[in-house]
Formats: C-alpha cells, sequence, structure tokens
C-alpha cells in the first residue's frame, strides 16, 4: 500500500522553482530515501509534506487521502510525524516535558496524563535518554538531541515518520547508532522516510531512495540501481 | 535534597498568598479610605500585568495591546453603566475585550516577533485616535461621565477580579496548555508538528488575558467618574504591565505580582511630588534589569535561596 | 483649485521629506544593527529642543544647530549603542532574545529621556520664530521656514543616499546589513559600523528634529508620534530597505497632505488604518526582503 503519494508537486518561490513537477511514492513498511546535493529542495519537499509550506500546485495523499492544504498541527493528527535539520527542540523544557507534549496533543484521540507519561517514558527508554530526562534539552549533546526531536516526534504516534538529515554531524559510531535506531523504528511497524548526506547509511538502510537535483526527480529505485544510475552518477561528481 | 526545597517552596508561597488574601478581604474594615483607594490601583496594575503575562509570558509575545483591552472595559462601563447593575457591566466589559481579542489573534495568526507587537500597539493607538475623533466631530464632547461606586465596592470587586486572574493563571499553567504556550515561545513551528494547533490556542489565551484587562477597566472607570479616550486607553497601559513583568520576572507566577505591586507603590508615592522623577526611575530601572537582571526579581530570589539553602 | 493642489503636495513633499529622513534614521538601526529603537522620536525632540534653547539662549541660528545637534546627536547615539546594545547583543542566547532585550532597553531609553528633558524643559509647549515670512509660489503662500525646511531635507536625504552608495564606508554599512558575517570576515569591523550606524539614525533624528522645530511648536512628550510614523514609513518601504524608507517617507507624507486638506484629525487615523492594513496584507512593504 503507497502510505504516502505525492502528484505533480511544485513549490514555487517568486519565479524560483524549488521543487518542481515532482511525482513520488512512499510504500507502507519500507524505509525510504531521499537524496541529492544541496539546495535540490529535499528539505522543501519535506516542509511541503508536513505542512510547514503550502504546495503551489500539485496533490499529497496520505494513507489515501488528500492532504494538500492541511495545516501541519492536522497532519501531525493524522500519522506523519518528523524530525528537522536544524534542530528544533524546546531548548528550556526538559528532556521528559518534550515527548511529554507531543504526547498529549500530537495523537488523533484523546490521552490522559498518566497514559501520556507512562508512552513518554517508554520512548525516551526506546531512544536511550532516560539517564536524562529531567535535563533542560539545550544541555544535551547533538546525538542526544537528534535522539529526543526522534523520540518527541514518535510521541505523536505516527505511522509516517520524517527524518530530515538525522546523521548529519554524527561521529561514525553515533551514525551506527542512528542506523540502528531507524531500523528498530521501521521494525515496531513505522514508515520512514529520510533524507540523508551520509551515503552509507543511507544505501545499507533504505529498501528504495529518490534523487532530487534542482528541485526535479531524476532517478528513483533500489539502492543498487541508484549508485549505478548514469544521472546520479553525474550530479554527484564534484560533490565528496 | 530537591524534594525538600520544593515542599518549603510550595507551603511557604501557598501560606504567604493565604495570608495577603486574608489580609485583603479584610482590609476596609480597620484601614483608612485614602489607603484602600491607593491599594485599589495598586491591584489594579497588578491585574493587568498579570493577565498580560499569563498570553505573553509563556508565548514571548510582547502584546502592547493592553491598553486597548482596559480600555474597551472603561468604556463599556462608561456606556452601560447607569443602565445595568455593576456585575453585569464588569462581566459586559470583560467580554467585549475578549471579543476585540479573539478578532485580533485570529487577524494576526502570521504576525510574529516585531510585526506582531507594533501591530499590537497600532491597533490601540488606532482605537484611541479614532474615539478621540469620533467624539469631537460626533458626539459633540469628549469624554464621558461615569455613574460613580463606593470605594470599599470598587475595592473588593478589583480583589475579586484579582483572584480570578491568578487563579485562572496559575490553573493555565499547571495545565497541559500551559506546557504548550511554552513551547509555542520556544519553537512555535515545532510545537505545530507536534499536534498543537498554535493558531487557536494563542487567540484563546490572549482572548482569557483580556477578559480581566476589561473588567479591571470597568470597575476603574466608576473610581474615576471622568473619563476620555486618552484616559481609556493611555499608551501607558500598554507599556506598564511589559515594564512590570520583566522588572518582576516572568518564570513564575509571582513574579508580575511583585513587580507591579512595587512599581504602582512607587508610582503612587512619586508622583505628587515628583512626577517625572518616577517615569525617570522606570525606566533606569527597566535597563538595569534587561543588563543585570534578566529574570526579573524571581531570578534574583532564586539565586538567593538557591545560595541560602547550600551555604 | 490649482493653489489648493500646489498647497497639497508642498505641504506633503515637506511632510514627506521630514518622514523619509526619521524613516532612514530608523531603517538604518533596524536594518543593520537589528534594534528597533523605539526612543527614535526622543532623539528628534531633543534635536528640536536644544535648537530652541540654542536659539531662545543664545541666538543661535536653527541652520547653524542642524551642525550642532547632529554631531552631538550622532555621538550619544554611537555611545549608546557601543555600550548598551552591543552588551545585550553579546549577552542574548538567540537573535529573537537580543530583538526582544534591545527593544525593551530602548523603551527603557524612551522614559528616561523623555522624562530628563521634562524635568528640564518642562510640560509646557515650546516655540520659537524664525524665518516666518511668506514666499508666495505661483499664487500659494507658503512661510519661509518651511520652505527651508524642505529644503535641507531633501538634500539631507539625498546626500546620504549618494553617501550609502557612493563612499566606502556607506557601502561596508550595507554589506553589513546585508551579511554581517561575511562583512566581518571581509575585514569590515563590525561592531563599529553597527555603532555607527546607530549613530547616524541619531543624526538623522536629530536633524529631523531641527528642521521639525522651525516649523512646529514642541513638547518633550512629542517623540512617540514620530516614532510611530518612522515604523509605519519603514514597513511601508520594506523593513531593511533604506530606498525604501525614503521613497515610502514621501508617500506617506503625501497621504497626509491629502487626508488633512479634508480632516487634520483623520491623518493620524489614516496612517494607523494603512499601518495595519499593510501588515496583514503585505508586511514586507515596497521593497522589503
Amino acid at each position: 500500500m503507497r502510505i504516502l503519494e505525492g502528484e505533480k508537486v511544485a513549490k514555487y518561490f517568486g519565479g524560483l522553482a524549488a521543487v518542481h513537477d515532482v511525482n513520488f511514492h512512499v510504500n507502507e513498511g519500507e524505509i525510504a530515501g531521499l537524496i541529492g546535493p544541496n539546495g535540490a529542495g529535499k528539505t522543501t519537499l519535506f516542509n511541503l509534506i508536513s505542512g510547514a509550506l503550502p504546495l503551489t500546485s500539485g496533490r499529497t495523499r496520505f494513507k489515501g487521502e488528500t492532504i494538500t492544504g492541511l495545516k501541519p498541527n492536522e497532519i501531525c493528527k493524522r500519522g506523519i510525524a518528523r524530525t528537522f535539520q536544524l534542530i528544533k527542540l524546546f531548548g528550556n523544557m526538559t528532556v521528559f516535558e518534550n515527548v511529554f507534549l507531543a504526547s498529549l496533543f500530537g495523537v488523533s484521540k484523546e490521552i490522559n496524563k498518566p497514559n501520556a507519561k507512562k508512552e513518554s517514558l517508554e520512548l525516551l527508554e526506546f531512544v536511550g535518554l532516560s539517564g536524562v530526562k529531567t535535563s533542560p534539552a539545550k544541555g544535551l549533546t547533538l546525538a542526544n538531541q537528534k535522539r529526543l526531536e526522534v523520540a518527541r516526534a514518535l510521541a505523536t504516534r505516527p505511522e509516517l515518520l520524517l527524518l530530515d538529515e538525522l546523521m548529519a554531524g554524527l561521529n561514525p559510531t553515533e551514525v551506527a547508532q542512528a542506523m540502528e535506531l531507524v531500523i528498530r523504528i521501521r521494525d515496531n511497524g513505522i514508515t520512514v522516510f529520510m533524507i540523508e548526506h551520509v551515503m552509507k547509511a543511507i544505501m545499507s538502510v533504505c529498501n528504495r531512495i529518490m534523487v532530487l537535483d534542482h528541485g526535479v526527480k531524476i532517478a528513483e529505485g533500489t539502492p543498487e540501481e541508484i549508485t549505478t544510475d548514469k544521472k546520479v552518477i553525474e550530479v554527484y561528481l564534484g560533490e565528496d | 535534597m530537591d524534594r525538600v526545597k520544593v515542599i518549603t517552596n510550595r507551603f511557604f508561597l501557598q501560606g504567604l498568598l493565604f495570608v495577603v488574601l486574608l489580609l485583603l478581604a479584610t482590609m476596609p474594615l480597620y484601614v483608612r479610605p485614602y489607603l484602600i483607594i491607593l491599594l485599589t490601583t495598586i491591584i489594579m496594575y497588578v491585574v493587568i500585568t498579570v493577565s498580560w503575562a499569563i498570553f505573553s509570558g509563556p508565548t514571548r509575545y510582547i502584546s502592547l495591546a493592553s491598553a486597548a483591552f482596559f480600555g474597551v472595559g472603561v468604556y463599556v462601563s462608561a456606556m452601560l453603566g447607569q443602565a445595568l447593575p455593576l456585575p453585569v457591566v464588569i462581566a459586559v466589559g470583560g467580554l467585549v475585550s475578549l471579543i476585540l481579542a479573539l478578532f485580533i489573534g485570529l487577524l494576526t495568526l502570521r504576525l510574529k516577533g516585531m510585526y506582531f507587537i507594533i501591530f499590537t500597539f497600532g491597533v490601540s493607538e488606532l482605537i484611541r485616535h479614532f474615539l478621540l475623533w469620533w467624539e469631537t466631530n460626533f458626539t459633540g464632547t469628549v469624554g464621558r461621565w461615569v455613574v460613580a461606586v463606593d470605594h470599599t465596592i470598587v475595592y473588593y470587586v478589583m480583589v475579586v477580579i484579582f483572584m480570578m486572574a491568578l487563579l485562572t493563571g496559575y490553573l493555565i499553567k499547571r495545565s497541559k496548555y500551559g506546557l504548550a504556550l511554552r513551547s509555542i515561545g520556544e519553537y512555535e513551528e515545532a510545537a505545530a508538528h507536534i499536534g498543537i494547533n498554535v493558531t487557536i490556542l494563542k487567540a484563546m489565551t490572549f482572548a482569557v488575558s483580556a477578559f480581566f484587562m476589561g473588567a479591571a477597566g470597568a470597575i476603574m472607570a466608576t473610581r474615576w467618574t471622568y473619563i476620555d479616550p486618552s484616559i481609556a486607553f493611555n499608551p501607558l497601559f500598554s507599556f506598564m504591565p511589559v515594564l512590570m513583568a520583566i522588572f518582576g520576572g516572568i518564570g513564575q507566577l509571582y513574579g508580575p505580582i511583585l513587580g507591579a505591586a512595587i512599581f504602582a507603590l512607587l508610582e503612587e508615592i512619586l508622583i505628587t511630588e515628583f512626577p517625572y522623577y518616577y517615569m525617570l526611575l522606570f525606566g533606569i530601572i527597566l535597563v538595569a534589569v534587561i543588563l543585570f537582571l534578566p529574570n526579573g526579581l524571581v531570578g534574583l530570589i532564586q539565586k538567593w535561596r538557591r545560595g541560602g539553602l547550600e551555604g | 483649485m490649482f493653489e489648493i493642489i500646489l498647497d497639497v503636495v508642498i505641504g506633503g513633499l515637506l511632510m514627506g521629506g521630514i518622514y523619509a529622513l526619521i524613516a532612514v534614521g530608523l531603517s538604518l538601526q533596524y536594518g543593520v544593527g537589528r534594534v528597533l529603537n523605539v526612543s527614535h522620536g526622543e532623539f528628534i525632540m531633543l534635536g528640536a529642543f536644544a535648537t530652541f534653547s540654542l536659539y531662545t539662549v543664545f541666538g543661535i541660528s536653527p541652520l547653524v544647530s542642524l551642525a550642532i545637534c547632529g554631531p552631538i546627536l550622532f555621538i550619544i547615539g554611537f555611545l549608546i549603542h557601543r555600550t548598551l546594545f552591543q552588551y545585550l547583543r553579546g549577552t542574548s542566547e538567540s537573535i529573537g532574545a537580543f530583538a526582544d532585550s534591545s527593544l525593551l532597553a530602548s523603551f527603557g531609553l524612551l522614559f528616561i529621556i523623555q522624562n530628563v528633558a521634562l524635568i528640564v524643559w518642562k510640560a509646557d509647549i515650546r516655540g520659537y520664530s524664525y524665518l516666518d515670512s511668506s514666499v508666495s509660489i505661483f499664487g500659494a503662500l507658503f512661510s519661509a521656514n518651511r520652505l527651508v525646511a524642505l529644503l535641507f531635507a531633501v538634500v539631507i536625504s539625498l546626500g546620504f543616499y549618494s553617501f550609502l552608495t557612493r563612499t566606502r564606508l556607506g557601502k561596508a554599512i550595507r554589506a553589513a546589513a546585508e551579511d554581517p558575517e561575511t562583512a566581518q570576515v571581509m575585514g569590515v569591523n563590525i561592531h563599529r559600523v553597527l555603532a555607527i550606524c546607530f549613530g547616524l539614525g541619531a543624526l538623522m533624528a536629530g536633524f529631523a528634529g531641527v528642521l521639525i522645530s522651525m516649523m512646529y511648536e514642541m513638547q518633550p512628550t512629542m517623540g512617540l508620534e514620530y516614532t510611530i510614523i518612522a515604523i509605519i514609513v519603514v514597513v511601508l518601504g520594506g523593513l531593511g530597505s533604506i530606498t525604501g524608507s525614503l521613497i515610502g517617507g514621501f508617500i506617506l507624507g503625501l497621504i497626509g497632505s491629502i487626508v488633512t486638506y479634508f480632516d487634520a484629525g483623520l491623518s493620524l487615523i489614516a496612517y494607523y488604518v494603512i499601518f495595519i492594513l499593510l501588515l496583514l496584507v503585505k508586511p514586507t512593504g515596497i521593497f522589503g526582503r
């Protein structure tokens, strides 16, 4: 089942096309990847999906229902959660409060405080942050901040999780831990759609990968197909 | 060690609050009328500041519309005072302010930061100048007379409004909405992405805070007996709550109370002899607080208490 | 009929020139220094009152006062920024926090400056007459002081504009406005440039104050209204665009003149309505980025 679909999705800023005529889909239960050079429009695409930016044209559909034009909080309640490329934690609130809040507001069914508390603590355990749950979020290490963003997103009980450059700035050990976390998330029944620059990670973890360049989708397929695609290689020549 | 601090902290504050409320309730029995009137003014400032802090504190949207909400209450009182009983007038004053705030809140859903601040100030001033122009050109006389009410009644009404505002602020702060409001102040975009309807929450909290300002205005009008647009919508009513809340410290609920009480007291003491000196003093204190005491008096008290326990 | 139009247009240009000056000043402080200086109008007031005192006590012509008050206010502005605002900038944990604390600090300045003026000059309305004679242009009468003020306002505005576009310092200022980090890397002493910009803003305010004092009466409380007008013009022209402030000033001045013709009490209301509509419909203004 296609859990997420985009039809001729486009976003223009003035005359500039950030995303142009992109058709994409994510299958339920997979880990899908989104790669491309800097400025290709990847985060913009995520912003369009999550409702942070309005589409200029085109449609987005989640579980068969159109979600174009919905506000971020509505899309969250439908079951899509995300993390951000530039960390957007509630810095002066504690680690626990960050997750607790998401648990209280992000779920589609009313939840009472004790249950929300229980779920939050479980999630902190899941990502490995139980030890720092009373610390202010802004004091965490980068890796922990990323863990917290993931926990916060998961607290909204999503069916689809959008990860925006989760591994940026992490050392190799942390990257491995992050990869392992992503797999565990998928194994818990949550579809993952991730933007990444760390090629090793994305190639080993994803079932399917899409490539964007200058706002246009130039390739799509399995990791093997992508690494041998001529257009993709061209686009990345000159990239590290 | 933390738990001991919290318990003594909470009991201390609750006990203090109870004593203060008891004192306030029984004051008119043994205190001179002049002091009652003074206290009414001080509590008025406290109400406006606490109300302001209910919205602007956690969300960090600095609103300069307090004068608009307060002034609307004043004018409602002036217009309805003769026709309706006092409790109704006050409630209506609060309600009209609330509706105005909802209207402004929903209009400004896209405005952030500086734009919001300037917009709220613009709305306040627009209302003031418009009423001034209207009264000059259409009603013939500028200003209105308000039916006077016994100063003891005014005092009690103000105390009740204060208690309601305080209780509301406390309940909001402790609820999940209080946490949500803080998250809006931290990172509004992220708050929206975890399911918080930021627009509705902001608008409703803004409206609640305006209600108490309007109610306070409605009762104050009966104390002043003569009002005009420049009295009712005086920009100072927009600026002072901000100063008082910053001075007191926004982190805790008692911060704005402390800041407003001290400033209002200072104003009453200095205004007859040294009217410009007290405003000058406010300015200096504000700059000093921003430079050296960013968390206000609350921050100072917290530091002192922490130091005292460890020392 | 023709006289009326001429009257309105010249009156509009006159107010426009003043508005452009004060808006450019505020725009420099906000666009480059990122400080929304609500005490801007108080510097205008200081310029006006300093001119008043210099003229009534020492007989110094207001036009000469331009050369006196301007530099003094520039220095005051420079020092205030170098100490107060740069300290705040250094100690703020984010740009948003700095914006808030600098706004509040400038509030404090407003209270301080206005009340010092009230203590020194008292609350009475003051004024002086200078170049009172009437001049006739195509049959419409204007007082000489207004025309001279208009001339100076235009000259100063244009002079400042060429300063920004042609001199090295001017270009450094614009570079700092666009991209402070890169400018710093390029060797621009960002601290000094920011303080200079703030000082220049105060300079513009001072000039405007001198010119205003030539034409109108003054009170120590006059500042806030001018600050508001400056903010409206800056938003109208587009935050961050100095050209926008220049043009916006003249546009608003003309609108004000037209509205005043019909009903003087409505001009400020008209400004507010335009302002609110602008914020709701196109907050970036005409030239904003």
